[in-house]
């Protein structure tokens, strides 16, 4: 993507570059008409929604539209941050981010690591095809069992029983909502993450390993010197889109495993948005907030990627 | 060249790397018994007899008391029926859509020397990074008319950003010599993407219409939030209803109130799997498309 950097020239003056355009249009002028569904799609679905944003500074009612709505400035905003649950949605989303990148984010990595191990190749093929299974399953059915085993006569609970524990509904504990979340995510993605990390191990000069043996580095230290610094490219680039990521935790998922009584610890703003807005029909506050999170996120991944850039030499664009 | 030098490092192996290798076997079997249980659990109890299920606990390997009711009763439900039809429909009109709109996008930016893809590329790759978020969405598809019809689920979703990207990459590794002879016979773009580039990139295809159509079958939310009407729901809405909302009393109306809460957990279950069961009926034999979708969009530039 580095090809972004160069920029369309126009210091030749206006002059030339309207020639250009003119031996462009001629070249590949079917191109463009070939293209244009797509533009148009762009700018219908993408653009016209982020121009739709601005009602975010308005007071907006569907009767007036975007034209006749009153302009608020900055108030929606402001509400947002004196809004009582402004605190607990910013600690939710951003713990549930954390712990999704602490517990999250290294798993496929180590797993693919130690797939990388196993060198029974009709082992690895099972073992990699069966751990793909649960990213397959819908968000719906992965949340309806989740719920069902979770109740206080469901599967979790027998197995919490059988050591010792005791019975009790644990989708209706908010001590324990994040662990679920974040498990069962481990649970639906960690085998289909590893495929990403297991190309790059393949491409992992072997060269190297034999270097590494005729050094006297045992396995330890082959992947520690070796086959981690040869994913890292894969690794940094996985963990920019993370970043960027940090604050959009999936709604899907929260607005199906919450309920009231776990709001506490459940409610992102994602889900918050889904309330006020989809629900509630409070369109403007709701685009605010929504507003809010997408200006972060995006804040995020520009620091992310030039910290990256910086100091790896690894980055998105 | 790679397994010589694993056997190489076979012989070598020492103790405490053997001692390792039992381990990872072992931690292996683990992985793939989590994997699959949850599923085997729920396609036993679906086969299972309400009222025994109610009363087991743990884990379960085999039906309690085996029979077919449940899936008996699911199948007789108008809702999954019309639920079903409507994700197909979703499928067969909306994929062909999504393969369509994402190759003419794909083909556009492969080109070379176009003056303004540049600006274009990174237009569309913005909008991977940044949205006006869900409620200018919504608004804007009420605004064009798209909500209460399954157009809403087809038309503001035709092109997915990171499928086009995976796509372009195909389109770029196919030899430039090929599509330059095609342009001096004086084929159109039109042409050369129909009879050139898309005939050399059925693999490619196959990746798209996977990545497309399984996650045509498994959303919902959109579905949720747009449609009004329940004749229209697909099949994850539907099954949403069922699974989430304790909403199975239309399916065993008539029977006594405990026994409806039993035949509820296996009505339910027998719904999972009825939904569930075509991908993963598909997966396995289609895994290596999948793979390869995902190894060509990490490709770095």
């Amino acid at each position: 993507m580095k090809e972004f950097k160069k920029k369309v020239r126009t210091d030749g003056g206006m002059k030339e570059f309207r020639k250009k355009v003119r031996t462009d249009w001629m070249r590949n002028r079917s191109l463009y008409i070939l293209v244009l569904p797509v533009v148009i799609f762009y700018i219908l679905f993408n653009y016209k929604p982020i121009y739709g944003a601005i009602i975010a500074f308005q007071d907006y009612t569907p009767r007036l539209g975007i034209s006749g709505s009153e302009w608020v400035g900055l108030a929606n905003f402001k509400r947002f941050f004196s809004d009582i649950y402004f605190g607990r949605l910013m600690r939710n989303t951003l713990l549930l981010s954390v712990y999704d990148i602490i517990f999250g984010f290294p798993a496929p990595i180590i797993l693919a690591l130690l797939l990388n191990e196993i060198h029974n190749r009709f082992f690895k093929n099972v073992t990699q095809t069966i751990t793909y299974l649960p990213h397959f399953i819908s968000m719906i059915v992965v949340c309806g069992m989740l719920t069902d085993f979770s109740l206080s006569t469901g599967l979790f609970n027998d197995i919490i029983v059988f050591f010792g524990g005791e019975r009790h509904p644990l989708l209706q504990d908010p001590s324990l909502y994040r662990m679920i979340y974040i498990l069962s995510d481990i649970w639906q993605q960690v085998g289909w993450g590893t495929i990403i990390y297991l190309s790059a191990l393949s491409s992992v000069d072997s060269q190297l390993y034999e270097a590494a043996q005729i050094d006297g580095a045992n396995k330890w230290k082959q992947t520690l010197n070796v086959t981690l610094p040869g994913i890292a490219p894969t690794i940094i680039t996985m963990f920019i889109l993370k970043i960027g990521k940090l604050m959009s935790m999936g709604y899907e998922k929260t607005i199906l495993l919450y309920n009231p009584s776990t709001y506490e610890t459940a409610d992102i703003i994602s889900s918050y948005v889904y309330r006020i807005g989809l629900l509630e029909q409070d369109w403007s506050y709701s685009t605010a907030i929504g507003l809010f999170n997408s200006v972060i996120n995006f804040v995020l991944l520009i620091v992310a990627n030039k910290l990256s850039k910086k100091y790896s030499e690894t980055s998105l664009w | 060249m790679k397994n010589k030098t694993q056997k190489a490092l076979k012989v070598k192996r020492s103790r405490g790397e053997q001692i390792f290798s039992v381990f990872n076997y072992i931690f292996m079997v683990g992985i793939i018994i989590l994997c699959i249980y949850p599923v085997w659990y729920v396609a036993m109890a679906s086969f299972s007899d309400s009222n025994l299920l109610t009363m087991h606990t743990g884990p379960l390997l085999w039906p309690e008391g085996f029979n077919l009711n449940a899936y008996t009763k699911v199948f007789k439900n108008p809702m999954i029926l019309k639920g079903y039809m409507n994700t197909m429909f979703l499928l067969l009109v909306g994929v062909p859509i999504n393969i369509m709109m994402t190759a003419l996008g794909a083909y556009f930016l492969s080109r070379k020397r176009v003056l303004f893809q540049k600006p274009i590329m990174i237009a569309i790759m913005f909008t991977m990074f940044f949205s006006g978020g869900m409620i200018p969405f919504y608004l804007n598809l009420k605004d064009l008319h798209l909500t209460n019809t399954l157009w809403g689920l087809i038309i503001p979703f035709m092109i997915n950003t990171y499928n086009m990207v995976i796509m372009k990459t195909s389109f770029q590794s196919i030899p430039d010599s090929l599509i330059e002879a095609a342009q001096i016979d004086g084929a159109s773009h039109w042409k050369i993407l129909f009879s050139v580039v898309l005939p050399l990139s059925k693999a490619i295809i196959a990746v798209m219409v996977l990545y497309y159509g399984v996650s045509t079958w498994n959303s919902w939310f959109w579905a949720s939030a747009i449609l009004r009407e329940r004749q229209l729901y697909p099949l994850q809405v539907i099954l949403r209803e069922i699974l989430l909302s304790n909403d199975v009393s239309s399916m065993s109306s008539g029977a006594a109130a405990t026994d409806a809460e039993s035949i509820a957990m296996s009505i339910k279950y027998a719904t999972i799997m009825v939904a569930t069961v075509p991908i993963l009926c598909v997966y396995p034999f289609l895994q290596k498309y999948f793979t390869k979708g995902t190894m060509v969009g990490a490709v770095k530039e």
